[in-house]
């Protein structure tokens, strides 16, 4: 019917498909720990448009598309104010995590995001700031020190602390960063394995709850806990955060519930009425307080 | 945001209203259905309800056939002619000597013009309910609304509705207009055609539809006799102000509620307002596409963790998710009543008898319970 159809090409032209993939090129592969069970690729997008689009702040993720596999969300590792490539570091777990372990640096897929919310940068201007990772939940916690501690914008921030941990020093994400960070003065690292035989560790040893209730600097109004890791330490470091002073406004997190669409259609990452995919992935605990904690 | 939407969606509602004062009742002799009939299928693909076994279902019609209206409702809602239970998104090759290998292109279709005749009021208000969800201020699902814009929504006023409808106190009811173009009502040897918006208007003219009759008060006291021939209702006006946790914290009223559930899926499946999707990727040989399927928060492996950690891994937290998101999630985040049109489908067919109503009213009474009094 004529009179239907000026309206409909309006829409397609209105629409950009939201589930449609940027195309990428696998541009490097790194293994990050001892286990070979996580791998940090870097990727290229296809159309150098694309980056523009992929307009992204720490704290964000992205669906990553394998075709003939299917998408799973991860976290975006590298920063904003790295150009020419985006990263993420991911672990071996299931079908397409399996898959994307195998491929190749030059082999083709796709990216689609950003997606979610991220770390509120604009509320955090002029704070201290604590982020506290354990295990593989580490990779938005690299993207946000990267951005935060790049000359343009490290004088937007106060004191900057850093707590991580993981099981053992070969599962540590970013070793050579890691090093490199322990070495400045405007940023103050606490790195700490559970437990190591390695008598060369100049490091803590000893699990992150307790080393962040010995390191981390006290809360009070200008200072903001940002905490990314396995819900064992989660639930363990929650307690040492409200002795430090933490009030719950000021403790954010980043939540994992499953997720398919990614922006808020598919219905599956709800906490009550929050979706975790685009209300989220990042709350403060006095948010998350008010739900029904599904997750 | 969610404002925002609710205004934009109030403004429909007034232009829709406004235009009802110049709004056109036609009559349309049976004699001339067929007719008319052919000559819509020039223009529009033609889909109404159609007997098939024991049921009906909504059917493309093709020549020659005309919609079956004997009936109560379908078996399943008409949500499947906007959203159908399975969908491709996109095609690709997984043949590497291909240039195109590994990328993604969206599968053409067919978003000619379709019209459904004799979609009943509740299911046509429940696609105004799902497009909040699939229309929203960030994203727009470009599948679910080409499909929705290429429809035109030919209602049948529902004169002799079932034991288990309760659309009157659910927001809709059985001469509702909101989502239709056209609402139709049986009149003897006639049909009297409300021509509710544009996209009505030139569906009658391609029908060649178009003698004005004076029928208001066909619809008027059709109206009311259907409505009190509906008995059965739900309260809701406390829902709106329960406390969420409170409610979702009430694991007797839960575990009572789901104890019998089996967590087959039917009342989610034919639901015109439930629009959980999964998405998957099906190869055959080197060639693949992305589809999305109809999914439902009732099955476990909708929120599994690959770690198997499950959030709502037990039947009663899949259940009460399913009644808190239509009956107090979706009351607080749109501001647009329930997210249930009262069809009674999930009613009648769930295997042991979970009745939304009485869930329904159970969280309404506790809405009205101070939450210390209750939890004391
Ligand atoms: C916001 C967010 C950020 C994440 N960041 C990272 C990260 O930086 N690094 C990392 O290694 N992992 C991350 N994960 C977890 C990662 O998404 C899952 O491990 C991954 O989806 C498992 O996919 P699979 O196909 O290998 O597993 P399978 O169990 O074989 O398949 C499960 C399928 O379910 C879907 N799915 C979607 N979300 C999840 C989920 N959360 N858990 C399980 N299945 C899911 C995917 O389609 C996936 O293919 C993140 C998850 C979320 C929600
Ligand atoms: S139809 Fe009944 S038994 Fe089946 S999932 Fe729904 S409530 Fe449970
Ligand atoms: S919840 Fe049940 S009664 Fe309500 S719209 Fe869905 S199927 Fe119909
Ligand atoms: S992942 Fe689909 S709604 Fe969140």
């Amino acid at each position: 019917m004529s009179a239907l159809s000026p309206a409909i090409q309006d829409r397609e032209e209105l629409v950009e498909n939201p589930y449609l993939p940027y195309p990428v090129r696998i541009d490097d592969i790194v293994v990050e720990t001892e286990d070979r069970n996580l791998k940090t690729f870097k990727f290229v997008f296809l159309n150098e448009q694309d980056e523009k689009k992929f307009d992204y702040h720490a704290g964000q993720f992205a669906e990553l598309s394998i075709p003939g596999k299917g998408e799973i969300p991860i976290g975006i590792a590298s920063s904003p104010v790295e150009k020419g490539f985006v990263m993420f570091t991911v672990n071996k777990a299931g079908v397409v995590t399996t898959h994307l372990h195998n491929m190749k640096v030059g082999d083709i897929m796709g990216i689609r995001g950003p997606l979610g919310n991220w770390f509120p940068w604009e509320m955090l201007e002029g704070k201290n700031v604590l982020l506290v990772g354990g295990g593989f939940a580490f990779t938005t916690l690299r993207s946000s020190i990267v951005y935060m501690i790049d000359p343009a914008n490290r004088s937007k921030f106060g004191n900057i602390t850093v707590v991580y941990g993981a099981r053992t020093p070969g599962m540590l994400l970013y070793k050579n960063e890691l090093i490199e960070w322990e070495k400045r003065d405007d940023i103050d690292m606490h790195i700490t394995v559970d437990a190591t035989d390695d008598p060369d560790w100049k490091y803590n040893v000893g699990f992150v709850p307790p080393v962040t209730e010995e390191k981390a600097p006290q809360g009070d109004e200008n200072t903001y806990a940002i905490v990314c890791g396995p819900p064992i330490m989660i639930k363990f470091t929650q307690p040492v955060l409200e002795k430090l002073g933490y009030t719950h406004d000021r403790i954010i997190m980043s939540l994992e519930n499953r997720m398919k669409c990614g922006i808020g259609m598919c219905g599956r990452c709800n906490i009550g009425r929050e979706l975790v995919c685009k209300d989220g992935p990042v709350f403060t605990l006095e948010q998350i307080n008010q739900t029904p904690r599904e997750y | 945001m969610d404002s925002h939407r609710i205004n934009q969606l109030t403004h429909q509602r007034i232009n829709q209203s406004r235009r009802d004062t110049d709004m056109k009742i036609v009559a349309i002799d049976k004699k001339d259905w067929e007719k008319g009939l052919d000559r819509l299928r020039e223009a529009y693909r033609l889909i109404g309800p159609v007997k098939e076994d024991r049921y009906h279902y909504f059917r493309e019609l093709p020549q020659g056939q005309a919609p079956d209206f004997d009936f109560f409702n379908t078996r399943i809602s008409a949500k499947e002619i906007v959203y159908p239970q399975s969908e491709d998104l996109f095609e690709y090759t997984l043949d590497e000597t291909k240039e195109d290998y590994h990328l993604l292109k969206e599968v053409e279709k067919d978003y000619s013009p379709k019209a459904v005749l004799g979609i009943r009021p509740c299911d046509a208000k429940a696609v105004e309910l799902v497009k909040l969800n699939f229309d929203t201020d960030d994203y727009k699902d470009p599948y679910w609304l080409r499909a929705w814009e290429a429809t035109t929504f030919v209602g049948l006023a529902c004169d002799s509705p079932c034991s288990t409808c309760f659309c009157t106190t659910a927001g809709c009811g059985p001469y509702h207009e909101e989502g239709l173009d056209v609402l139709l009502a049986d009149d003897g040897d006639r049909y009297v055609a409300k021509v509710l918006t544009e996209k009505g208007e030139n569906f009658m003219k391609a029908a060649g539809w178009t003698e004005g009759a004076e029928a208001e008060a066909r619809f008027e006291s059709g109206k009311s006799a259907a409505e009190e021939k509906i008995v059965s209702t739900v309260s809701t006006e406390k829902l709106r102000s329960a406390d969420t946790l409170a409610l979702h914290g009430n694991e007797e009223m839960w575990e009572d509620i789901s104890f019998s559930c089996i967590n087959c899926g039917t009342c989610t499946f034919v639901c015109p307002t439930c629009w959980c999707f999964d998405i998957q990727d099906e190869v055959h040989g080197k060639q693949g596409r992305r589809m999305r399927n109809w999914d439902s928060c009732m099955f476990p492996i909708f929120t599994v963790h690959t770690t198997g950690h499950n959030p709502r891994g037990t039947k009663l937290q899949r259940v009460r998710q399913r009644f808190m998101h239509k009956l107090k999630y979706f009351v607080d985040k749109y501001d647009a009543g329930i997210m249930c049109v009262g069809c009674g489908r999930c009613v009648q067919q769930c295997p042991v008898n979970i009745d939304i109503r009485r869930v329904c009213d159970l969280m309404d009474r506790y809405g009205a319970t101070d939450a210390c009094a209750v939890e004391g």
